[in-house]
């Protein structure tokens, strides 16, 4: 089997990163230390052979610059908090069993002593490997806001030493909401086209069921998390993107269907109706054929309750044209001020194009490809353009 | 790690007031427990913001206002430092001050230089 650096990196990088984290103490130095690894594997790889131990190989790389860069700073300014680093990088390291720290470095990244907007932006950087460009673009911040807070944020954690650790138990309930977030949020990365992140959703909505098996939220998460993955081979045919109503469903995933309603069932058990759980119900019905659309808008109708959130309305306004016709939809979607929301004017065409209201379709669908940078979502929004131009406008 | 805990009394002194004798006692002896606290240096008791007096230097031009750098409600009503492993053990001696309950806030700062 070929192994690419590109592969390697997405597998190994969260984890190189957690264990130099939880080995150095030092946000920065471990981000350095594991991207000049990943730099001289790319150098070398392509000449030499991966090495049968990849993990080794970068972790011991890594920690091999973090030494010499201490070295080199110590020998400039005898900074304390470095020397700290440097004891603890001098440490022995046994080169083959690292452990999985990801779980510490998670909760550290989503500490609420930190702003929610930094504890996803770090999460997605240190665990999901994003590059800061990327974390901007899923935002909608610029670029140097975002490295911005990405620098606010490694500089608070360590001078404000924000435990790197799973926290106790008396702590951990409260520190689990905004951690399920940002699993959602990197979830949401991998579902528009980068697979490896959304196993590392999964990964972690698995880790985090194991350490509280009881919480019904941990459940609803990873249950909609595995309903959603279920559908991704048959989200694209070819490359481009194929919607939910027009999908191969031979291709969807049974194992992972059953494993998500399984997840869903323990989830309503154990008494859930939290927003995760009512995600996961929603993407359970979605698996059905036919689909009950009037049940879907009923719960997006709940989960609109609880979140207050314009993008669960829009999906609202999704299911209520499948009851009440695309009219009585688009009402919903012109009251949202999602202005800068590329499914807000990709869903406005959509409904304006089955009103034959061809005109106003076209420019709504030209709004959301400037909205987009996904290149099998702009060259979706392109063929909807082409078959447009076919079309005269009878609205 | 020193932290310098900062309490902002906000409207907490109020509400103390008006609490039944028994509930103010029990303010009293919490605050006495958080100075009797492993790793907490108590400071001298500050007084309040309405005695305080601001100092600003604008173009060699000393400034003296009545009042605290913010405005009353803001305004930083008492400190203590406290040495404690980490940022959550800080965070859990800051809860027990009873500002932060009737209204008022703890602001948790690492001691650093910075300059």
């Amino acid at each position: 089997m070929v192994v690419t650096l590109d592969q390697v990196f997405r597998e190994e990088w969260g984890r190189v990163v957690a264990t130099l984290v939880g080995f150095l103490g030092d946000f920065d130095l471990a981000e350095e230390a594991a991207q000049e690894a990943f730099a001289i594997a790319a150098d070398h790889w392509p000449r030499d052979g991966v090495p049968t131990n990849p993990r080794a190989w970068l972790m011991r790389t890594a920690r091999n610059r973090a030494t010499d860069r201490i070295r080199r700073e110590r020998a400039l300014a005898a900074r304390f908090d470095l020397l700290v680093a440097a004891d603890r990088a001098e440490a022995p390291m046994n080169p083959t069993a690292f452990p999985d720290e990801r779980l510490e470095l998670i909760f550290t990244c989503c500490h609420p002593a930190l702003a929610v907007e930094a504890q996803v932006a770090l999460t997605l950087r240190t665990l999901g490997g994003l590059t800061t460009d990327e974390i901007a673009r899923a935002f909608l911040v610029p670029e140097p806001t975002m490295a911005q807070r990405l620098v606010r944020a490694k500089r608070k954690i360590k001078a404000a030493r924000i435990p790197f650790r799973v926290p106790p138990a008396h702590l951990l309930r409260e520190r689990l909401d905004a951690v399920l977030a940002v699993v959602y949020l990197i979830f949401n990365e991998g579902y528009s086209g980068r697979d490896e992140l959304a196993a590392e959703a999964i990964w972690l909505g698995r880790a985090l069921t194991e350490l509280l098996p009881d919480d019904p939220e941990i459940r609803g998460l990873l249950a909609m998390m595995l309903l959603h993955d279920s559908r991704r081979d048959a989200r694209f045919s070819g490359g481009e993107l194929v919607l939910l109503a027009d999908q191969d469903r031979s291709q969807w995933n049974p194992t992972q269907i059953a494993a998500g309603r399984a997840e869903l069932d323990r989830a309503i058990a154990l008494g859930g109706r939290g927003p995760y759980v009512l995600q996961a119900a929603i993407a359970s019905l979605h698996a059905e054929t036919p689909c009950d659309w009037a049940q879907i808008a009923a719960l997006y109708g709940e989960l609109g309750r609880l979140s207050g959130s314009p993008v669960v309305e829009l999906n609202r306004a999704i299911a209520i044209a499948e009851t009440d016709g695309p009219e009585a939809g688009l009402r919903i979607v012109d009251g949202l001020g999602l202005d800068d929301f590329r499914y807000l004017h990709s869903t406005r065409a959509e409904l304006l194009r089955r009103l034959g209201r061809t005109d106003q379709a076209r420019d709504a669908y030209r709004r959301a490809r400037q909205l987009t940078d996904d290149g099998a979502e702009r060259r979706f929004l392109d063929r909807r353009l082409t078959e447009l131009a076919a079309t005269t406008d009878s609205g | 790690m020193k932290y310098i805990m900062l309490i902002y009394q906000g409207t907490a002194l109020e509400r103390q007031a008006a609490l039944p004798e028994e509930e103010q006692k029990q303010v009293y002896a919490d605050y006495q427990a958080i100075n009797q606290t492993p790793g907490v240096t108590p400071a001298p008791p500050m007084g309040l913001p309405q005695n305080a007096t601001t100092v600003r230097v604008e173009g060699g031009k000393t400034l003296t206002t009545d009042g605290p750098f913010v405005g009353m409600k803001e305004a930083v009503g008492g400190l203590f430092i406290l040495e404690a492993d980490d940022l959550d053990a800080a965070i859990e001696v800051a809860a027990r001050v009873p500002a932060a309950r009737y209204g008022g806030a703890v602001e948790i700062r690492p001691s650093e230089v910075y300059w």
